[in-house]
């Protein structure tokens, strides 16, 4: 069996993996590779929930884990998939972000996350309580991403990122959130996506184009 | 502290180092042909190489000043200085206690400043070229370097590397995150710093990409052979830190010699196997543009600090 003390270690391994993933997904410049980054992400999110689950008996988490293996490595990723395809942008670059001003900003959030969550992580007694930060650097970087994407797709996996950050820091501090209010949670991400699949096909429509820049000629004569 | 023993390890650690540095460089070349389906060199090239060298009458351009001449004997002279700070056997090193991981930085980079200086000496375009780009690529792998050091410093609380090993290989089994972000962060640095694929090509004498070999094109003869050896030199010595960090275990601790005996064993496996990734990572991986190096070197800056970070947070 696993002392505590190893367990712990194991879940802030996966902690930092997710740091890195959410670094990686913020530099990456390829649609595609977006995608597989945040199936990935999602990957790594079950895992570290099913440990938590195995290490605390909390019985509800691996019901957790199950949803965001359904729904964030296999349905998300494929209905993702299946938009490029169709919208005919699977081999988009995005070529206009500076990559090292971004990561440097992304490491001033990181800095900033970890010290708004040392407080609060100290007084918890749940055996992730060290995670607490990484989980709200994840939250952050996801929202960073969403600021310095100009197209439409790499948007919306920004905001799923943001989500999978949310879900983190709830295993983190309390050991996940309430049965309902997580199923809810998995239904809007999952409308939501729909929604967003219909709109990329109107924006592109419109614009010719997924650049959500032009969105902003769109004024009231 | 300093004794007999400790001096006698501390010059066999040198010897051996400056005598099986080229076999390293041979080692990789040799695993980099294999893995492209040619032959190779052979491992003893690299000593073939520099045997023939040193027999040759060097040819010096009439408008090289003295600086041209002695850098060579400055760059060997650093990485010797170099070699003899890092464990590589044993930890009773009297030489470590002179200078720590950050002078050991400073070490580098002074020889990386005498050379590119000599490479600009003559005037020659290539020369400068070289220099420019060699001076950018250090001055964004130094920081890195440094925080990957400074990680391992956090852990070990100590900046002195043969303390860092003696406490790193005591410690009890434990899962250190911020190590693997240090680890793939080392690499990232050593790739740059050694001029391997893909920030350079060793092999390569196209103007357009080379960085290293453009600095060196005006050498020949001893000194480019001494160049050459302080080359392989410096990948022993990254080889080594390495090792040293993120593998420290097999490392004799004090002067005990039945302890030497048994580490030199497990230092060769380990540079074999370190040698052969290299070479993997060569093949695997294609050149990138030299404007694409500041993006390369960023991200193995960001993952170092990082790895600071992470220390702070989660392994305290």
């Amino acid at each position: 069996m696993l002392t505590p003390a190893l367990s712990g270690q194991i879940i802030n391994l996966f902690a930092a993996i997710m740091l890195l993933l959410a670094f990686a997904m913020l530099a990456q410049r390829r649609v595609l590779s977006l995608i597989n980054l945040f199936a990935m992400q999602g990957l790594v999110l079950t895992l570290s929930t099913g440990f938590v689950a195995h290490t605390t008996g909390q019985t509800h988490l691996w019901f957790s884990a199950g949803i965001t293996l359904a729904l964030k490595v296999l349905l998300l990723p494929w209905i993702l998939h299946r938009l490029i395809r169709q919208l005919n942008v699977q081999w988009d670059v995005e070529g206009l972000i500076n990559i090292p001003t971004t990561m440097l900003i992304g490491i001033v959030l990181v800095i900033l996350s970890f010290n708004v969550a040392l407080p609060i992580s100290q007084v918890a007694g749940t055996i992730t309580k060290g995670t607490l930060g990484i989980a709200l650097a994840s939250v952050l970087l996801a929202f960073l991403m969403m600021i310095t994407r100009s197209k439409a797709v790499p948007q919306v996996v920004g905001f799923l990122a943001m989500e999978n950050g949310l879900f983190f820091a709830a295993t983190a501090a309390t050991y996940g959130m309430p049965m309902v209010v997580e199923l809810g949670i998995a239904l809007d991400v999952l409308v939501g996506v729909v929604i967003l699949g219909v709109f990329f096909f109107q924006i592109r429509e419109r614009f010719d184009s997924l650049d959500i820049r032009h969105l902003e000629k769109l004024k009231e004569e | 502290m300093i004794n007999g023993s400790g001096i006698a390890a501390q010059i066999t650690e040198l010897v051996l180092a400056v005598l099986l540095a080229p076999l390293l460089t041979g080692w990789v070349n040799q695993c980099r042909a294999w893995l492209q389906n040619k032959s190779g060199p052979g491992l003893l090239r690299p000593y073939q190489t520099i045997r023939k060298l040193f027999a040759k009458d060097a040819v010096i351009a009439t408008n090289a000043s003295p600086l041209f001449r002695t850098a060579p004997y400055i760059v060997f002279a650093c990485m010797l200085v170099a070699t003899a700070i890092v464990p590589t056997l044993g930890t009773d090193l009297p030489f470590s206690i002179a200078a720590d991981a950050i002078a050991l930085v400073g070490i580098l980079a002074l020889a990386r400043v005498f050379i590119s200086l000599a490479a600009m000496d003559i005037g020659t375009a290539f020369g400068s070229l070289g220099a420019r780009r060699e001076m950018m690529v250090g001055f964004l792998a130094e920081p890195a370097l440094l925080m990957v050091l400074f990680t391992a410093s956090l852990i070990s609380q100590s900046t002195s590397l043969a303390t860092t090993v003696e406490r790193l290989s005591r410690m009890e089994f434990a899962i250190f995150p911020s190590l693997a972000f240090a680890g793939v962060a080392f690499t990232m640095v050593s790739l740059a710093e050694n001029a391997r694929i893909p920030v350079d090509n060793p092999a390569t004498h196209l103007e357009l990409t080379m960085i290293h070999e453009a600095m060196v094109l005006e050498y020949s003869a001893r000194h480019l052979a001494l160049i050459e050896w302080a080359a392989s030199l410096k990948l022993f010595v990254y080889s080594c830190i390495g090792i040293a960090i993120f593998f420290p275990f097999g490392i004799a601790e004090g002067g005990d010699p039945v302890g030497l005996l048994y580490a030199l064993p497990t230092l060769a496996l380990k540079l074999a196997i370190g040698g052969f990734l290299l070479a993997v990572i060569e093949t695997m991986s294609a050149k990138m543009r030299i404007f694409r190096a500041p993006e390369f070197l960023g991200t193995a800056f960001m993952l170092a600090v990082l790895a600071l970070l992470i220390h702070a947070l989660l392994e305290t």
